[in-house]
Parts: structure tokens; sequence; C-alpha cells
């Protein structure tokens, strides 16, 4: 006979707690980290996800730009525009100052491309460590 | 922009380095967990790397 464990499931903290770091986590890189004064770390998170980013424009990547047609071209396109986005600023700044630029065939184009995708998905992992900073389930 | 090219080896050295460093940050809890996670990343990375080139030139040999 198996025995039902009951999981207490633990009550989601509001909006007010979490949604300051994650925003300017999200912002810059590392941000969540400084506003809750993890200057060490959230300078490494900086150093890190801004160096990975820049390598992907200095290598000519190109960014996304979400694309809807069969499905393995909507979940690369869509799924590497939303990659891009993660990075915060740092996209909003290439976008902004022109700095995109087209998809070009070539060995390091296309390293440069999955350097700024993996920019982004690493500054999703840090928001996450931000949002779990801010609401207590980390120090 | 300042172009920049980059081999296999540095493309992936590079990846390995901020990768490892944000992935011993989120997911341990002190500095010295971190530094050592950090370092096991990097290392298995590089492992990785090196046994898949390995592997490549031996299947076309």
């Amino acid at each position: 006979m198996f025995s039902r464990q009951k999981t207490e499931k633990q009550p989601r903290p509001p909006l007010k707690v979490w949604g300051p770091a994650v925003a300017v986590g999200w912002l810059v890189p590392g941000g969540g980290h400084f506003l809750h004064k993890r200057y060490g770390r959230g300078g490494l998170l900086l150093f890190a996800v801004t160096g990975m980013y820049l390598f992907g424009l200095m290598t000519r990547g190109a960014l996304f730009t979400p694309q809807v047609a069969d499905l393995f071209t909507t979940i690369i396109y869509c799924g590497g525009f939303f990659g891009n986005l993660a990075s915060g600023l740092l996209y909003l700044l290439t976008v902004w100052f022109g700095y995109a630029q087209p998809d070009m065939p070539g060995m390091v184009h296309d390293y440069g491309t999955k350097f700024l995708v993996t920019a982004g998905l690493l500054n999703v992992l840090a928001m996450v460590d931000a949002y779990e900073i801010a609401v207590g389930r980390k120090s | 922009m300042p172009k920049v090219t980059l081999s296999h080896f540095e493309a992936a050295l590079v990846f390995a380095l901020f990768s490892s460093i944000v992935l011993a940050i989120v997911t341990k809890r002190t500095d010295h967990e971190r530094l050592i996670y950090g370092l096991y990343c990097f290392a298995g990375f590089l492992a990785f790397l090196f046994g898949l080139g390995w592997l490549m030139f031996l299947g076309h040999a």
C-alpha cells in the first residue's frame, strides 16, 4: 500500500518582494544581485553575461527576429528572439544603436549568434537566482 | 564595434569560461562550493571538448 505524501504548498511571495529584483536583473545582468547588496556575485554575473554578449557582437553574430512558419523555424526564430531579448538592456542598446547585423554564413558568425542567445539564457538563470534571494530561499 | 575572429577552440574556451562562472554562482550556496563547482564545470567543458574532438578525429581516420 502506498502512502500518499502530502506536500505543503508554499504561498507565493507577493510581486512587490521579487518583482524589482527580477526586473532590474533582466535589464542589467546581475542587477537583481546588486539590488540585494550581493555585489561580488552581481559583478561576476555582469562580467560573464556581458562578456558573452560582447563576444557575440564582435564575432558578428546575428540577432533573431520572430518568424512563424513551419514548427522548426518557429521554435528556432521565436526561441532565439526570446533568448536575445532576455539579455535586457544589452539587446535593447544593440537594436537602438544599430549594431544588429544580418545573418551571414560562416563559422565565426554562427558562434557569435549562439553566444548572443546563450548570454540571454545565462541572464535568465541570474534572474532566477535573484528571485530566490529576494524571496529568502537563498542567502 | 571591433571585429574578433575566433578559432573553434578559442570560441569553445570563451563559452566554457562564461558559462562556468554563471552556473557556479546560481547553483551553489557558499563561495567555496562555487569556486570548486566553477572549476569542475570548466574542466568538464574542456574534457568534453577534447573527447568529442578525438572522437570526430578517429571517426574520420
